[in-house]
């Protein structure tokens, strides 16, 4: 019986018995000892990253399934690009099974960590802040898993990104949970993505606090099945400081929760308060396209029951005084362009009688100063659809016991 | 002994100005126990693949090559070789590809100055063992003796022929991964038929080192060419040579959408009023990958001209900026029909 055990378990952690520690000390030599470690370890390994500050002047990669990178904690073991000269982002992976945890990320000169093609990754108690605030020059994401399968981001805190806080894109199996971002464009930021849970974080001090993108013109698009629900989506009102031409540079200032295209995202038990602009902004894409596999058009967002105040008292668009006078001062929570794919496919649902106003634009990439603002007027949301297997595989959090 | 000569001579006859010393002969035979067995030697010279290493004079099974447009790397002069385990070949596939028996080597020494001012700073290994392809940097020393195994890669401050006083990155072994990997495998990406000399690769099969000359071969214009010739396949040619290795599908920037491939025949995939997805600053303020007639509004080629983490591409392997391929890639640009 003890062995059976013993075999479950070995193929539960599918790594090999001998499992080495390479702990790396910050000081002379750091940088060299810690990319050495990153390369050498083996699948199971650990490379512990010791409390202290490891300056470092190269981005760091990790190639190597099933290693775990583990820091004192993510105010202690700091890897500290300030004198970054080289590479993309600070730490890039590329392995499968890979868990980052208890450690820091400062001032990379682009992307804090990228994830690519790096299925079934743990981000745990990870911190990536740019430490002078929100700024153009700062990089662009912070926590930045793409084209994976099986992402959790949990207790970890972006702040400063250029663009977005904690970014997912062209992913799917997807949980951040217990989270900060703050001080981002976008706080969180969904995109391409598929079968993702965005719940009880909070997220404050960016342009935009959360908000699920699908783009056209990428190996991977369609993105939807999302639930974000239980977060704290707060006095998101910092002026946009993204580069022009990032799709991002076009969230505008007091955004709260924002859908643009996507099919199936349900807004549920979120605190949405001081968002000035919108509280909820569902949208088409904006742009001009010519993608023949892209549906530019939000399908089936429901906004349910959330904690939400009365609604944007300081919008930032082109007209947004006269709107807020024709409103009587305030415009209701949510926000809606008016575009659909057709009559039998509602961009949004809601609760009857939830406050709302629409653009009635006509059709999608049409300019805002065609906007015919009237009331909101969309269908009631029936049962939620069937949301079984979606959010983290269930073996990422377990590796969190 | 012969077929070294023999290959000396072959070698000789393409790159003879490039061998000063081509008629020594090489006596030193290649390990290739090194190349095949698991781990890594810790210094170039227990491979064997140079006579003599401080004059990159080939050993025995190993010939130099010269591709029609190099990847630019900070200026550095790069000394190009493969070795072919005697009796074996290499055969062109399908499309073209040049594919390498196991047990063969890719080598390519980086150099900067001229004359007896030269100093080699690093050669990078591509061994072809049974599971695949390993790619590691060596790293030479002040005395240029030898060359030590450079796992996590390193700096030296050099002075690029441009002028530029730089810190020189030696790549760590992922990053020589992070270019030569297409779908998560490790890949050769220089040595493609199109991108050879046809009279190198006749001479190749001639000896039986090639199975057959592939059509498309040598068809990539010869970047000698640069300042004058025709603007397209210039520039085409040298996005393929020096970005498309991450720029295309599978590859370490395929999540971008943008493919520089030269087979890529698609306007929005190479770029032309392609919008950015995750460039963050290295947008520069500018709405289009590439919008033609406007360089100066082009975010592919704000990012060739700038020499600053997080902006410059490509990410690694450049600290300067190569002013000839951003010249012929302005020039295309402009030549589009807005």
């Amino acid at each position: 019986m003890k062995r059976l055990v013993m075999a479950a378990a070995l193929l539960a952690s599918a790594a090999p018995l001998a499992a080495e520690i390479h702990t790396i000390a910050p000081g002379e030599g750091a940088a060299e000892r810690l990319q050495e470690a990153l390369i050498l370890a083996a699948p199971g390994d650990e490379v512990v990253l010791e409390a202290g500050r490891f300056v470092l002047t190269d981005g760091l990669s990790l190639d190597v399934d099933g290693v775990t990178v583990r820091g004192a904690g993510p105010a202690l073991s700091i890897l500290d690009f300030t004198a970054q000269a080289g590479a993309g982002e600070g730490l890039l992976v590329t392995s499968d099974n890979v868990t980052l945890r208890d450690f820091a990320v400062e001032n990379p000169k682009g992307d804090g960590i990228k994830s690519k093609g790096a299925d079934n990754i743990v981000y745990h108690r990870i911190r990536v802040t740019w430490t002078g605030g929100p700024k153009a020059e700062n990089g662009a994401y912070g926590i930045y898993p793409v084209e994976s399968t099986g992402v959790l981001v949990s207790h970890s805190e972006v702040s400063g990104a250029s663009d977005a806080g904690i970014y997912v894109g062209q992913s799917s199996k997807i949980t951040v949970r217990n989270s900060i971002a703050t001080d981002n464009v976008a706080g969180i930021e969904i995109e391409n993505s598929r079968d993702a849970i965005v719940t009880q974080n909070y997220v404050t001090r960016n342009t935009g606090g959360i908000l699920v993108f699908d783009l056209p013109g990428l190996p991977v698009m369609g993105g939807g099945n999302v639930l974000i629900t239980n977060n704290l989506v707060a006095g998101n009102n910092t002026p946009n400081f993204a580069p022009p031409g990032n799709i991002v540079a076009g969230v505008p200032r007091g955004t709260g929760i924002m859908v643009m295209a996507n099919e199936q995202v349900w807004i549920e038990d979120n605190v949405v308060q001081d968002n000035p602009t919108a509280p909820f902004m569902v949208v088409a894409y904006t742009q001009e396209f010519d993608d023949a596999r892209y549906n530019p058009f939000a399908r089936a967002v429901v906004i349910a029951n959330n904690v939400v105040d009365a609604g944007a008292t300081d919008p930032d668009f082109p007209g947004g005084a006269m709107l807020l006078a024709a409103f009587g001062g305030t415009l209701p929570p949510i926000m809606w362009d008016g575009l659909q794919q057709d009559a039998d496919t509602p961009a949004l649902l809601t609760i009857p009688g939830n406050p709302g106003w629409s653009l009635n634009l006509s059709r999608q990439g049409q300019s805002l100063a065609e906007a015919q603002p009237g009331p909101l007027d969309v269908p009631a949301y029936g049962q939620p659809w069937a949301m079984d297997g979606i959010g983290a595989p269930a073996e990422l959090e377990a590796r969190l016991k | 002994m012969r077929r070294g000569l023999a290959l000396m001579a072959a070698a000789s006859a393409t790159l003879g100005a490039a061998l000063t010393h081509a008629g020594v002969t090489p006596a030193v035979a290649v390990n290739d126990a090194a190349i095949l067995e698991e781990g890594f030697a810790r210094t170039l010279s227990e491979y064997g693949f140079f006579a003599d290493g401080a004059q990159q004079l080939p050993g025995a099974g190993v010939t130099p090559y010269a591709l029609n447009t190099p990847l630019w790397s900070d200026g550095a002069e790069k000394l190009r070789f493969i070795y072919l385990p005697d009796g074996t070949r290499m055969t062109a596939d399908a499309d073209g590809l040049l594919q390498f028996p196991v047990g063969a080597a890719i080598i390519k020494t980086f150099a900067f100055g001229e004359g007896p001012e030269r100093r080699l700073i690093e050669t990078r290994l591509l061994l072809h063992r049974a599971d695949g392809w390993t790619a590691l940097p060596y790293r030479w020393n002040a005395e240029q003796t030898e060359a030590t195994l450079a796992l996590a890669g390193g700096r030296i401050d050099l002075v690029t022929p441009a002028g530029e006083a730089i810190s020189y990155a030696i790549p760590n072994k992922n990053q020589c991964k992070a270019c030569h990997s297409k779908d998560g495998v490790v890949i050769p990406i220089g040595p493609k038929a199109r991108n050879l000399p046809a009279e190198w690769l006749g001479q190749m099969a001639k000896r039986g080192a090639l199975d057959t000359v592939p059509a498309g071969a040598d068809s990539l214009p010869d970047w000698r060419n640069h300042a004058t010739g025709p603007a397209a396949p210039l520039a085409r040619a040298y996005l393929d040579v020096n970005c498309a290795h991450c720029h295309q599908p599978g590859g370490g920037a395929s999540n971008s959408g943008l493919d520089l491939r030269w087979e890529q025949d698609d306007p929005h995939a190479i770029g032309i009023m392609k919008r950015p997805v995750a460039a963050g600053r290295g947008a520069g303020g500018h709405e289009f990958s590439i919008l033609p007639g406007a360089p100066d509004q082009s975010i592919l080629l704000y990012r060739m001209d700038s020499a600053e983490p997080g902006i410059a591409m490509p990410e690694i392997g450049k600290s300067s900026v190569d002013r000839e391929g951003s010249a012929v890639v302005r020039r295309w640009i402009l030549e589009m029909q807005q």
